[in-house]
């Protein structure tokens, strides 16, 4: 027989629940720990927060500290990086546990991930890859995506990629393959506007298009960023989607068509290297603010009538 | 001669893009896929080299977060090439970064270019231990009123539980002088790195602390994180150094929340 005779015996272990902040219409800001004490302390203006899940898959420690620090007092939305769901292998069943996880502790109100893969042959490169839009592609991607609804116990939304090459074998436009999905899996959709940008670019088609063509009902959240320019080897612009400056003029302006004809949507700036004090963060968001409350309304007032 | 973890295995059908686009994507000279093209008959050399450049920088950027003091001790030229041959050799195997680099460290003792440095490798032990300590489970350390509700003819029979963060490094240098100097962007000093050193890494509540323990020390904690009672684990300390005080072993396990929690085995 042993005895405790710890004088602080073990904590018992309350789950955390937290109020169900609404996240409709608002902006909002990538949650990097640098901007912690701002945040705490009140900063304005602020709508949501958004996380990579990824870095809040450790046991304990400071990073749950801060996340349940910050989700007390805000909407959050939950970004996976890392799924993998473009691969045609299986996902990783231990990942998904933990995104699992993390959706049930911290009651996210977005849960995303990306149409890419990471993973291959349980080796795992760390970016964003492309794949192939086939009936092939098609179904593994939509099979993925179901396990993973089934594993959170609700809709995900799947981010477009921003992407710099092109695959022979595709039989179908990007808008066509996402369409399909959203209409197969029941999944909400992600739309990255700074990816379409990047992508059109890179690929020489014209961003309305593709939005006139993108199913903006299933759309649920927004992404806004910086990118890089680089040249291609016919020395054309081959756009890079870096998220680590201001969002171009070029995509405020396809945001704000975007608005006028989906309403007001949550919308986040992302920026994720060479990351700027807060109240410049902050003021690209507020930026975002202003244009989901005009062309909210001009949404409004043609919905009015 | 490094391992080539990169060659996959022949394509099948069913992950023909995957895997032939890996096939070219971590090797420089290999030619661009035939799989993919840029828009409209375009070329997709540069392109696809963004992809290779992302890969290969990002987890090089995630090796140089888990070893700052690393990094800074070689500079960044030598970091930077040093990680590029470890992520050929040892791509991560799981999509956590943080989790990431374990086998540094065994790397860095084995790199060529770093036999001059033979206390590089500890000093990145330390660096890993510091990480893995951050990202422990939350747990209760063990504190004073512990050992003082016991009787004094009991406390040999305590049996004390590691809290999940604590870390022991054992070095044969100076590995935790190095670490703590180069940690920071302060100027540092010359070091005698012949001395030997045991760090001993906690996360009492939530800064992560590494100090240096006296000689004893680390036998004491190793032999009661391995289950034995206090009483064995003082004389484990002594037959190593005989100046051990068990004393000053127990004001240091408190003071750095070594332990989590205090049993008491009935006497048998």
């Amino acid at each position: 027989m042993m005895r405790d005779v710890t004088a602080n015996p073990e904590r018992e272990a309350s789950e955390p629940r937290f109020p169900a902040h609404p996240i409709a219409g608002l902006a909002g800001t990538s949650f990097k720990p640098q901007h912690l004490k701002a945040i705490l302390a009140g900063a304005k203006p602020l709508g949501f927060l958004e996380v990579h899940a990824e870095n809040y898959m450790g046991a304990g420690g400071p990073p749950h500290r801060a996340l349940e620090a910050v989700r007390r007092d805000h909407p959050l939305s939950l970004h996976g990086v890392c799924m993998s769901i473009g691969a045609p292998q299986a996902l990783d069943k231990a990942h998904l546990a933990r995104f699992a996880d993390l959706v049930r502790r911290y009651e996210p109100a977005l849960v995303s991930e990306h149409l890419a893969w990471s993973t291959h042959d349980r080796v795992f490169y760390n970016d964003l890859l492309p794949l192939p839009y086939t009936e092939a592609t098609l179904r593994a991607v939509s099979d993925h995506i179901e396990e993973v609804q089934e594993a959170i116990g609700r809709p995900l939304l799947l981010e477009n990629p921003s992407t710099y090459v092109l695959f022979r074998e595709s039989t179908m436009s990007e808008t066509d393959f996402i369409r399909a999905i959203a209409a197969r899996t029941g999944c909400g959709l992600l739309l990255d506007v700074n990816n379409v940008f990047v992508s059109a670019t890179n690929h020489g088609f014209s961003p309305l298009v593709y939005l006139a063509d993108f199913p903006l009902g299933a759309v649920g959240e927004i992404h806004l960023a910086g990118h890089a320019e680089q040249s291609d080897d016919e020395g054309e612009p081959l756009l890079i989607d870096s998220h680590d400056r201001p969002v171009s003029d070029a995509v405020w302006k396809l945001f704000e068509k975007v608005i006028e004809r989906a309403g007001p949507t949550p919308t986040l700036i992302e920026w994720d290297s060479e990351i700027p004090e807060w109240p410049r963060l902050a003021a690209e968001a507020a930026a975002a603010q202003d244009i989901l409350e005009r062309a909210g309304a001009v949404w409004m007032r043609a919905h009015a009538a | 001669m490094l391992l080539d973890l990169f060659d996959a295995a022949p394509p099948t059908a069913d992950d023909f893009y995957s895997a032939a686009f890996l096939a070219a994507l971590l090797k420089p000279n290999r030619e661009t896929p035939t799989l993919v093209s840029g828009s409209a008959g375009k070329a997709a050399v540069k392109r696809f080299n963004v992809y290779r450049n992302n890969v290969t920088v990002s987890l090089i950027d995630a090796l140089a977060a888990v070893y700052p003091a690393v990094q800074r001790i070689t500079g960044v030229e030598f970091f930077r090439a040093m990680a590029r041959f470890h992520i050929r050799e040892t791509p991560p195997s799981s999509p956590l970064l943080f989790e990431y680099g374990r086998d540094f460290p065994a790397f860095i003792e084995r790199y060529e270019y770093a036999q001059g440095m033979p206390w590089l490798a500890d000093t990145a032990r330390i660096e890993r231990a510091w990480l893995d300590a951050y990202h422990a489970a939350d747990a209760p350390t063990l504190g004073a009123a512990a050992l003082a509700s016991t009787p004094a003819e009991r406390i040999e029979d305590l049996v004390l539980t590691p809290q999940p963060a604590a870390r022991l490094v054992r070095s044969r240098y100076a590995a935790v002088t190095i670490f703590a100097a180069n940690r920071g962007s302060e100027p540092v000093e010359a070091i005698d790195a012949s001395q030997a050193e045991d760090a001993l890494i906690t996360r009492p509540e939530f800064d992560v602390v590494v100090r240096r323990l006296a000689p004893g020390h680390a036998e004491f904690l190793s032999t009661l994180w391995a289950g034995r009672p206090l009483g064995q684990a003082a004389a484990a300390a002594l037959e190593a150094h005989p100046d051990f005080e068990i004393g000053m072993g127990l004001a240091t396990l408190i003071e750095s929340g070594a332990c989590a929690s205090a049993q008491l085995g009935d006497p048998s």
